[in-house]
């Protein structure tokens, strides 16, 4: 219960009686003079991502909502971090800006060191793993579900998710948010048909899925981007829409 | 030529009654006796080129790397004490990565520079410490401000130039270089020249091997400071040994 227990012992609080009876019901995160995160502001919604034969294929549209509004029709939500790490974010925009922030200077000093070697895939998952859980530990996360998809330095492909609350693991399909509920079931569906699915498949299954969300959840967007990581290097597609019919939308039953 | 300091030298917080600081002086010293580093500004890059003196049979080719990538836009080749030039270079890295992180752009060569030659500087007033016994060759380019090339030196003093040498063989580089219409040359023609002045300046009585080294930073590499391709750098060294064969036959036919 607020008020009760305090997960910061060391920090002094204000003494004030009459201001600890306002705060008393409130959390020790609302009243510390150091600040932790409270809620995301800017958000992006599902990143989608399959594993194929012969590379990996993540999707994200392009859209920051501020709570309900759909502000910012044109962020990037896929990052390209070498040449054979493509990383998706969901959750707070901001938060995904300083993660993005420190993989490029992780990528400058893989560079400088000039053996031509970069990190792969699976580390820069167990890094974000690192990251994420240590932040949640101190009760300050990154509000953002990362989603992480490269090869393996031997060339396999891999795709990794990993959670603001350190929750990671690997799979031959992964969503985050609303995509969880409405394109894993799809995406499953279609690797069954298909296990040996190629990118230039799994690009067509993940615009289909996008269009379904955008249907589906109230903050999407029709404008999204596809990133593939293949053995010739990691690409992010330009943003582009589907087709989208909303004739059936026109007469609902019950709605008459 | 060499003054004795006697008793002024001990410390780089004294000065000499003629007004020299000899701890510093000595540090140049350490740098003159490295191998010769060579960087020339031409139109389109900068290029460097490192006399590897190899003193073992043992030695593994390709290592002990004497250019350096600061973030990925900027060069640097260095001469003098290795082991101090690691520690600068870190140091002009760590700068790089948090001008980075505060302002969002690539730090400036100019700005680095001057942080770098600040840090080498704070090493050179106080007598717990001794300066760093290396010069530092940066180089840059990028679409906006075209190719730049500065030089810092134990002292931590900074200068800007078109081409530069430091190490054993700087006096006969120099004049080299100086015969050379850098502002009008490009990356990949340097870079044959610079291999040919590091063959010509290599003393073959004193140091009997060394291992050639050569970067660059241009438009060829999109700003991005790397070492020579394979097949470029066997290009300049071809040129570069011919051009050698060249100059010891008209002796012999002397």
């Amino acid at each position: 219960m607020a008020g009760l227990f305090s997960n910061n012992l060391h920090v002094p609080k204000n003494v004030d009686m009459k201001d600890r009876v306002a705060d008393f019901w409130r959390t020790d995160a609302e009243t510390d003079p150091i600040k932790h995160t409270l809620r995301p502001i800017v958000t992006g919604t599902s990143v989608l991502g399959v594993k194929c034969v012969d590379g990996v294929v993540i999707a994200a549209d392009t859209l920051g909502s501020y709570g309900s509004l759909a502000r910012f029709r044109d962020v990037q939500r896929l990052m390209k971090v070498n040449d054979s790490v493509l990383i998706g974010g969901f959750g707070d925009y901001a938060d995904f800006q300083h993660i993005m922030k420190l993989l490029n200077q992780h990528s400058i000093d893989d560079a400088v060191i000039g053996d031509g070697v970069y990190r792969d895939a699976p580390s820069i998952h167990n890094w974000m793993r690192c990251v994420l859980y240590n932040r949640r530990s101190k009760f300050n996360p990154l509000w953002n579900t990362i989603i992480v998809a490269g090869k393996t330095y031997s060339g396999e492909p891999y795709l990794g998710y990993v959670d603001k609350i350190g929750v990671s693991f690997e799979d031959k399909s992964v969503a985050t948010g609303f995509g969880s509920y409405i394109a894993q079931p799809m995406m499953r569906r279609a690797l069954e048909e298909n296990p040996n699915m190629t990118c230039a498949q799994a690009r067509v299954l993940m615009a289909r899925c996008l269009k379904v969300l955008f249907y589906r959840d109230c903050r999407a967007l029709n404008r999204f981007q596809i990133g593939t990581v293949t053995s010739d290097g990691c690409e992010i597609s330009e943003p582009m829409s589907t087709d989208t019919d909303w004739s059936i939308g026109a007469n609902p039953s019950g709605y008459e | 030529m060499s003054s004795i300091g006697s008793g002024y030298d001990l410390s780089a917080g004294q000065f000499s009654p003629d007004g020299r600081v000899f701890q510093v002086e000595y540090a140049l010293k350490a740098v003159e006796n490295s191998g010769s580093v060579i960087a020339i500004r031409g139109c389109d890059g900068v290029v460097f080129g490192v006399e590897k003196i190899i003193t073992s049979k043992l030695y593994e080719e390709g290592s002990n790397r004497r250019v350096y990538s600061i973030d990925n836009h900027i060069g640097a080749a260095v001469a003098g004490l290795l082991s101090d030039a690691r520690a600068a270079v870190n140091r002009a890295r760590d700068e790089a990565a948090n001008f980075r992180d505060t302002y969002q752009v690539p730090i400036p060569l100019k700005t680095l520079c001057e942080r770098l030659g600040h840090y080498m500087h704070y090493f050179t007033v106080y007598g717990s410490l001794r300066p760093f016994g290396v010069s530092i060759l940066l180089g840059t380019w990028d679409e906006v401000n075209g190719p730049k090339l500065m030089e810092i030196d134990p002292a931590g003093s900074t200068r800007g130039y078109y081409g530069c040498a430091v190490g054993k063989g700087r006096q006969n580089a120099k004049t080299e270089i100086e015969k050379l219409e850098m502002s009008k040359m490009s990356c990949r023609e340097l870079v044959k020249e610079v291999a040919k002045v590091i063959y010509s300046v290599h003393d073959e009585v004193k140091d009997k091997h060394f291992e050639l080294e050569l970067s660059w930073i241009g438009k060829d590499t999109n700003g991005r400071h790397e070492l020579v391709p394979k097949d470029i750098f066997e290009e300049a060294k071809k040129y570069a040994e011919e051009a050698l064969n060249d100059s010891d036959d008209e002796d012999t036919d002397m």
